[in-house]
């Protein structure tokens, strides 16, 4: 009794994989899988479909949302466990942690009423006036700023990645023996080279295995995306300009899809993000792992 | 001494980055969920839990169908998800302890915890929703079990490994069974951490909305069936808070208040309760 159950996660896991393969296997034949993932075409009336679109809207958020999250994830783990006085550091992990916990839907209600008017009154404007006049960045942030973007969609999940970044991180900063750190101290290094030097480098396992983490449920957020993207299959090099990803595009047309090939191509795209996030949680555990030998020896 | 300025200085402006970055975090939390309880608070009325919704473009209704069919789905989620979960947990951490299948299968756990939510709705979708040619309220509450289990199993996992071996032995010097000694003496000391797990896990799946999009879709019209399609709170809030029209997003609004603040008094009891039996 108790081995088939546990023994569901292996068979879920699999039928997942077995499913989208069979479910996928029009497109696959139709289109090919290179060429499926290079074509930039998505169009349900002349039935052809490619991944690229979607693609690079997920890499681009994804990307954009860790270069955000990444330090602001990372001071906070310094703050809570180096600078805060006792009093407050559980109350701010507590807090952190419950940003965690909203659900997605809210981070995209929020995002579509109130953080993307923000964005497209105040912060894009204000954006294309100082660095947006500069060469490499003109064709960043090029057109009307609407707010239904990739800017704002990766404000969104760079909020909502920056708590599983900041806890894994404070609880490797936590494991850094204090002797080392007294040590440090004892031949006169302050307080932040003592982070730089001896804490970071010492937890650095474990705060890569948590951002890869971060990037894994990036990449495969929904909600709070689909609000604030527009659902546009376009290669843009400009971040105002509204995209698609992957599963913004599963939300917005699954139940619509009307033909065979445009439900396989659909489940194509949730192949290729399945194999996408799979490996890159995968990669995440064995770092984690690996820094958790390292610190219990 | 010019030097150690410069140290002194900079290491001056990296913790006040790091103080700037936790309030940075700390004001978007107050930011969302101030926004949330002052919209939503606006809207919530007593008609949005007692009154069903009326035709799109018309003011009034409620959504008492959602709330109904979200109560329904996420109760039948865990009266699925958590049995196979625990039953599960139970395996890994007292019969194949050590093992290696044990250490695979809680190493594919931990990834299907983070697994998109959406590619479940595909899964089921594919094997649930699609056979029998419409969608169903079982469908989604099977996607969302789905999502409990893997979480469920790993904390099971966790709780009962931190039950002393010398609890069990002293079990099995009374010449108890192994199954009697897991139920009467390992249940027992890990039960607060069980059903911590199990707290938290409903407040996972409680907000998930991306796999109940095409498994239970939704129903602008009450219903209990959940051989047919259900209506959610979750898929609500999406369909109102897209529409075109006001009343529409104040009862988007209202309804992630209320969803929001249930899984947040989840999530703070099941802490709570952690630390209260942890508390060493």
């Amino acid at each position: 009794m108790t081995a088939v159950s546990s023994l569901t996660v292996i068979v879920l896991v699999a039928g997942i994989l077995i499913v989208l393969v069979s479910e996928s296997s029009l497109a696959i034949h139709k289109f090919g899988i290179l060429n499926f993932i290079t074509s930039t075409d998505w169009d349900p009336v002349k039935q052809t479909f490619g991944a690229a679109t979607t693609l690079f809207g997920t890499l681009v958020t994804t990307v954009l949302s860790l270069v955000i999250a990444i330090p602001v994830a990372v001071g906070i783990a310094i703050f809570i466990t180096e600078i805060a006085p006792n009093f407050l550091k559980g109350p701010i992990g507590v807090a952190i942690e419950l940003l965690a916990a909203i659900p997605s839907i809210i981070y995209g209600l929020w995002g579509l009423f109130t953080l993307a008017p923000i964005m497209s009154t105040y912060i894009e404007p204000a954006l294309q006036d100082t660095i947006g006049k500069l060469p490499f960045f003109s064709a960043l942030l090029d057109g009307t700023p609407m707010g239904i973007d990739l800017l704002t969609a990766s404000v969104i999940l760079s909020i909502m990645i920056i708590p599983f970044t900041a806890s894994i991180a404070r609880d490797s900063f936590k494991l850094t023996p204090e002797v080392v750190k007294e040590s440090a101290y004892a031949i006169g290094a302050t307080k932040w080279e003592v982070v730089k030097n001896v804490v970071i480098p010492y937890s650095k396992l474990g705060v890569f295995g948590g951002v890869v983490l971060s990037m894994g449920r990036a990449l495969g957020e929904t909600m709070a995306v689909a609000f604030v993207l527009g659902n546009n299959h376009q290669i843009t090099s400009s971040l105002l300009n509204a995209a698609a990803t992957i599963t913004v595009s599963l939300a917005n047309e699954f139940s619509e899809a009307d033909t065979d090939i445009y439900l396989s191509s659909l489940f194509f795209l949730a192949l290729v993000l399945f194999v996408l996030s799979f490996v890159t949680l995968f990669i995440a555990k064995i770092f984690l792992n690996r820094a958790e030998r390292k610190y219990s020896r | 001494m010019n030097h150690e300025i410069k140290r002194k200085v900079e290491g001056f402006i990296a913790l006040l980055f790091s103080t700037f970055a936790a309030f940075f975090g700390l004001f978007w939390l107050v930011f969302i969920l101030g926004d949330v309880v002052v919209h939503g608070l606006g809207a919530l009325k007593l008609g949005l839990f007692l009154s069903d919704p009326v035709p799109a473009g018309i003011e009034g209704g409620g959504l008492r169908n959602a709330f109904i069919g979200h109560l329904m789905i996420t109760s039948c989620a865990t009266l699925i998800g958590v049995p196979v979960g625990v039953l599960g947990g139970t395996f890994l951490a007292e019969y194949a302890r050590g093992r290696r299948i044990s250490r695979i299968i809680s190493i594919l756990a931990d990834i299907m915890v983070s697994v998109p939510s959406i590619i479940i709705g595909t899964f089921i979708y594919a094997i649930m929703v699609r056979p029998v040619g419409h969608f169903s309220g079982w469908a989604g509450a099977v996607a969302l079990a789905i999502i409990m289990i893997p979480v469920v199993l790993r904390t099971t996992e966790d709780m009962l490994s931190l039950v002393p071996w010398t609890l069990r032995e002293a079990a099995f010097a009374l010449g108890a069974p192994y199954y009697k000694v897991i139920v009467q003496v390992v249940y027992r000391g890990a039960a607060t951490g069980i059903f911590t797990g199990i707290l938290l896990s409903i407040a996972r799946v409680a907000g998930e909305t991306a796999p109940l999009l095409f498994t239970a879709f939704n129903n602008s019209f009450f219903s209990v069936n959940m051989n047919g399609p259900m209506p959610s709170l979750t898929v609500s809030v999406f369909q109102y808070a897209m529409g075109p029209y006001d009343d529409w997003h104040a009862q988007a609004w209202a309804a992630s208040l209320v969803i929001t603040v249930f899984i947040l008094f989840l999530t703070i009891a099941g802490r709570l309760l952690l630390k209260w039996r942890y508390k060493q």
